[in-house]
């Protein structure tokens, strides 16, 4: 029901042609004047321009409208906007309600006279509803100053150091032993074949030494409550064995350590270490942990010669691990990526042959600092004559990552360049598509080739070790169709490299629930916006950066770490935040005591007032499910902006 | 009603196929056409291993031919129709369908899956067998003997069997291209090992093979002897020069590509490409110590006799 | 035969975090789907109180739609897992109404599932035209008024 003295206003969006394409909006116009209430009907271009939200502002006060709906896109993307054009014009911005007749409209329906009897449904709904709905105070709540980062890599540095630098305090969680991330494995970059460790090494011992970044290695967060501004973060630091304060990184421990033969994570597998290990030379912080699944005082009982040897008496098998719960007023996610496993691919040989590579163990054997000291040499010990790269491996395949993983092809390029500096060996790609799209990316790509690279176009079909000619004995043959020349090639090579793509971290998932994150089919993490909020959340305060949304290069890993830390700061130096007011409420007049809400709800936000026999929400605590609501058998608890009236307007609405 | 509430996670056929026997031991078994005359060995030898293992081999009553061969490449859906009367009968009998041929496996598991994925597909088939008084509901597994022995039955049943393990034998395990392809389903399907992980429950070794899934000419052999004579000759050749001492195979028509021509194949390719070659059935029963008759190894084309008898005597 | 004039009026209830986005997503990617649906948005599948359903029911839909996150990836951790909870007791009354249960579905959408949400919007309308109209005035009002009754319940709240 809507009072007699209601003065609706009603605005129906074109969005250019997006809308008025398909829906006839001078007929839902028409349509919103016979609705109860209504005072006032108009359409407009873009009603999201100023010169639309001048039109509400305007109207609001001069024809004193009580309420206002807005047809056009989703709330999700304009919501804010149009609450806020009300709230300026001095109308309670929760008097507004938008109904979606594009996403949900004019995008999926092609039959203009069905698509414009849905968009009059559910303009209908928004008009009912809007008419149930109720003034209220925003609620602000204060937002602490400190940030948490998860994962240190390039992404998560730049966005630590960007906050540290602004003077805020950050939380640096890295899983591994030391930061750096992929980025540290990494010989040159492209295309300016920068040396990775040269650009990104100063910047991790500024991570290491910065007063306002603490640094939380070998360590992974267990649990998140609260909300924007205000959550709650459980980290396990998971134990070192080693006191930091007594440890000064000499190394004797790790010379001396009778475990040698641990497949170093570092190199790829190309080198073996020790049980107490520094991942690498460069490692922050530069002090070894003790990987206990190895050491043989964990396994056996025995051994303790490092703690013999240590001079600074800082090894201690006893420590155990350590729970940490800290408060942060915004969460940077930039967790990653990890390399598509060559294996699942058994035609290439990777696991099963010699001198098949992933591109990660390239990397290590082309870095000064890796297991061969940057020279290029077969497993034999020799510079190779041949080496074929294979892009695409796991990308841009059905069966596999369905997606392009952005990379390869311009590390495939680098490769192809170190490989004939280094060795002047003949150096044949596989690809389906170049693909180089960055700054410098097309000009490298013409330098490259110019070098004398051969580019075959075709995914290869396998790596072979069946010679079917003398040249061929004992060489890997890669076999592919040349899709340029029509022909089957069979190119004998000393070394394979497979350029596999990129997917989610490890544990991506499982941060996705500890976070409440949504995933694409991919795994990734879901962005608020894909275009225009590619860095934020659909959570508010929680902030993504890096590969874990998608496969990129190291110059959008930056930009997007720069970017979520630009987001949580204008979060943070802001101070306060508002919350949008859809918690429950219980009527104590109406609550039997039952308590069923109190086994609803997921976070404990209802408790047993026994003095006065109801049940009571604790606000903060709510979250604004309203599981609570749907399950109160007597009606007594509500949600504030999605109250049951509103919900049976709506229904009405719809159906009318 | 089961169907409202749909987690929307893929519910495919295999969610739906029921039709297991009550143990998982118990079997619909499709021997196929080649089992029946050219190779015997390989049905004689099936059964005797089945019988080892405690798997029941019930044969499929009135079974009709798969499509397999020529059919399917000419007219696929009248071989599906085929293939589909067959999962019909088996689903009657209330188990699900094992075959031992790769040829069969592949047709019959592609009308099961294709008319779990086709509504128009399905629609035809159904009326086919309608003439015909049938139905099938969809609910039949098709599963290769090979995928069973190894994936069902498992590495601890097999070794308890082994009475005479193949200790030092070097085995070639010849997978061929239909047991894991299309669909790779329990196999890598370019590079399955299905074959390897058995024969080294039995106490043997099996050499790096890279053409351990390349075709093996199929009816080209027939067709056209020169690309068949060079297929089979490749996997051969191969098969010596990694040091193998016999090839098996888990396919008739590989085996008798492989059995059949090796003189004439071995000109093909310009090398001696004389090798022992044997069912993988054959070569389990005699490492569970059944004889010469139970795995009808007197069918052989090849050595395997005295291969498996100079086996015999080294262990 | 179902009668091909006959359009469904299906009511969505979609969770805001996940089957209202992948909805959203439909349309971003332009995938076409009938028009039969109407989308009403709720902070989570558990919100949906049963009373909503019989409702919707009650005011002329001849189908009705719950979707929310998919089970473990609720953005309230658990709120599915009630809403899955109620489903079938829901399902249940739907019976004892001489509501036939095909008319109402519980579903998972995630946000990424705009795809699937269209798939299922096209399949449900398919089964609901087929059903032919509800008919609640003629066939179930008679029979109760319980609804009413917890309506105007609800309204006095």
């Amino acid at each position: 029901m809507i009072a007699q003295d209601e003065k609706i206003g009603v605005y129906v969006c074109h969005c250019g042609t997006n809308i008025s394409g398909t829906v006839d909006v001078s007929a839902v116009a028409e349509y919103a004047r016979t609705l109860p209430g209504v005072a006032i009907v108009r359409e407009y271009k873009y009603m999201c321009s100023e010169p639309g939200q001048d039109l509400i502002r305007k109207d609001i006060e001069e024809l004193n409208l009580t309420r206002v709906v807005v047809s056009s896109c989703s709330p999700l993307m304009h919501e804010v906007t149009f609450r806020k054009a009300c709230n300026d014009a001095g109308l309670n911005g929760f008097l507004f309600q938008m109904s979606n007749i594009r996403e949900q409209c004019s995008w999926v329906h092609d039959d203009r006279e069905r698509a414009t009897a849905k968009a009059k449904q559910l303009l209908a709904a928004a008009v009912l509803r809007v008419g149930q709905q109720v003034a209220m105070e925003e609620r602000i709540v204060p937002v602490r100053p400190e940030t948490l980062v998860i994962g240190a890599g390039i992404a998560g540095i730049e966005a630590a150091v960007r906050l540290a630098d602004a003077g805020r305090k950050v939380y640096l969680v890295e899983r591994l032993p030391s930061i750096g991330g992929h980025m540290a494995q990494f010989d040159k970059t492209f295309p300016t074949l920068d040396c990775a460790a040269c650009i990104l090494t100063p910047k991790m011992v500024s991570v290491g030494q910065h007063p306002n970044i603490e640094l939380l290695t070998y360590s992974e967060v267990e649990a998140i409550t609260g909300y924007v501004g205000n959550f709650r973060v459980r980290v396990r630091r998971r134990a070192t064995s080693i006191d930091p304060t007594k440890c000064v990184g000499c190394g004797l421990c790790w010379e001396k350590c009778a475990v040698k033969k641990v497949p170093s994570e570092f190199d790829a597998g190309m080198s073996m270490r020790t049980a107490i290990y520094v991942p690498f030379a460069q490692a922050v912080p530069n002090k070894p942990v003790i990987d206990r699944e190895h050491c043989l005082h964990f396994t056996r009982g025995k051994c303790g010669i490092c703690q013999k040897t240590c001079p600074a008496d800082a090894i201690d098998f006893d420590i155990q691990d350590e729970i940490l719960d800290l408060e942060v007023g915004a969460i940077i996610v930039a967790t990653g990526f990890t390399l598509f496993d060559a294996g699942e691919l058994a035609r290439y040989g990777y696991g099963r042959l010699d001198n098949v590579l992933t591109a990660l163990q390239f990397e290590r054997l082309s870095h000064a600092s890796g297991p061969t000291g940057g020279e290029i040499l077969t497993k034999s010990g020799e510079r190779p004559g041949a080496v074929a790269i294979l892009h695409c491996i796991g990308s841009r395949d059905e069966n596999h990552l369905k997606y392009c993983s952005r990379v390869c092809c311009m590390y495939s390029l680098k490769f192809a360049h170190l490989v004939r500096e280094k060795t002047h060996a003949e150096v044949y790609n596989f690809y389906i598509d170049m693909r180089a799209f960055g700054k410098g990316y097309e000009e490298f790509y013409r330098r490259v080739m110019s070098e004398g690279v051969h580019f075959i176009r075709g995914k290869a079909a396998e790596v072979s070790t069946v010679a079917e000619t003398p040249e061929e004995e004992g060489k890997l043959i890669v076999v592919g169709e040349d899709t340029l020349l029509g022909v089957t090639r069979r190119i004998p090579v000393d070394m394979v490299i497979l350029a596999s793509g990129m997917r989610p971290a490890e544990g991506t998932e499982k941060l996705a629930r500890i976070l409440s994150l949504g995933c694409t089919r991919d795994g990734f993490y879901l962005e608020k916006h894909v275009k225009l909020a590619p860095v934020d959340s659909p959570s508010d305060g929680i902030f993504l950066a890096g590969a874990c949304t998608g496969p990129k290069d190291i110059p959008d890993a930056v930009a997007q770490g720069a970017a979520a830390a630009a987001g949580a700061l204008s979060l943070i130096d802001k101070g306060r935040v508002i919350i949008e007011p859809i918690t429950s409420e219980i009527n104590p007049e109406v609550c039997a005591g039952c308590q069923l809400c109190i086994m609803t709800c997921p976070y404990t936000a209802i408790h047993f007032d026994s003095e006065r026999n109801v049940s009571v929400i604790t606000e903060e605590l709510c979250k604004g499910c309203g599981t609570c609501v749907a399950g109160c058998p007597s009606g007594a608890a509500r949600q504030k902006s999605y109250e049951d009236s509103q919900i049976y307007a709506e229904i009405e609405g719809v159906l009318a | 009603m089961s169907t409202t509430v749909n987690s929307n996670a893929g519910a495919s056929a295999s969610a739906s196929t029921s039709t297991r026997g009550s143990d998982g031991r118990v079997f619909s078994y499709y021997p196929g056409c080649s089992q029946m005359a050219m190779n015997r060995a390989y049905d004689v030898s099936t059964r005797s291993v089945a019988a080892r293992l405690g798997l029941e081999l019930v044969e499929l009553e009135d079974w009709n031919c798969c499509g397999a061969t020529a059919y399917v490449a000419i007219r696929e859906e009248q071989a599906f129709v085929l293939s589909a009367r067959n999962l019909a009968l088996a689903e009657q009998a209330g188990r699900p369908l094992v075959t031992a041929c790769s040829g069969c496996f592949v047709v019959l598991n592609k009308a099961n899956k294709y008319m779990a994925e086709d509504p128009e597909l399905r629609s035809d088939i159904t009326r086919a067998l309608a003439a015909g008084s049938m139905r099938y509901r969809g609910t039949v597994a098709v599963r290769h003997f090979l995928d069973v022995v190894v994936n069902d039955v498992g590495e601890e049943t097999v070794r308890a069997q082994v009475t005479r393990p193949l200790t030092g034998l070097k085995v070639a395990a010849y997978h061929g291209c239909q047991f894991s392809r299309p669909f790779g389903e329990r196999a890598d399907p370019e590079f399955p090992d299905t074959m390897d992980r058995l024969v080294n429950w039995l106490g043997g070794e099996t050499v790096p093979f890279a053409l351990k899934a390349k075709c093996c000419g199929g009816l080209m052999m027939t067709t056209q002897p020169d690309v068949g004579r060079a297929l089979t000759g490749k996997i051969l050749k191969a098969a010596k020069e990694a040091g193998a001492d016999c090839v098996i195979t888990c396919c008739p028509l590989c085996q008798f590509n492989l059995e059949g021509f090796q003189r004439r194949v071995g000109a093909a390719v310009g090398c001696d490409c004389a090798l022992p070659v044997l069912y993988f059935t054959q070569l389990m029963g005699h490492a569970f110590g059944l004889d010469a008759r139970a795995l009808a190894l007197g069918d052989s084309l090849t050595p395997v006799a005295e291969l498996l008898h100079r086996e015999a005597v080294h262990s | 035969m179902p009668d091909q004039q006959f359009e469904p009026k299906i009511v969505g209830f979609l969770c805001r975090w996940c089957s209202y986005t992948g909805a959203d997503l439909a349309g971003t990617s332009r995938i076409q789907y009938p028009s039969n649906i109407a989308p009403i948005k709720v902070m989570c599948s558990g919100r949906v109180d049963p009373t909503f359903v019989i409702t919707a029911f009650a005011d002329g839909a001849d189908g009705v739609l719950i979707a929310g996150c998919h089970p473990g990836d609720c953005h309230y951790s658990v709120g599915n897992y009630k809403a899955m909870r109620r489903f079938p007791m829901l399902a249940k009354l739907l019976d004892q109404f001489g509501i036939e249960r095909a008319r109402l579905r519980l579903e998972w959408i995630s946000a990424s599932e705009g795809h699937l949400y269209a798939d299922l919007v096209k399949s449900f309308s398919e089964e609901v035209r087929a059903l032919g109209p509800l008919r609640w005035k003629q066939r179930i009002a008679p029979l109760c008024e319980s609804v009413d009754i917890a309506r105007s319940q609800a309204a006095t709240v």
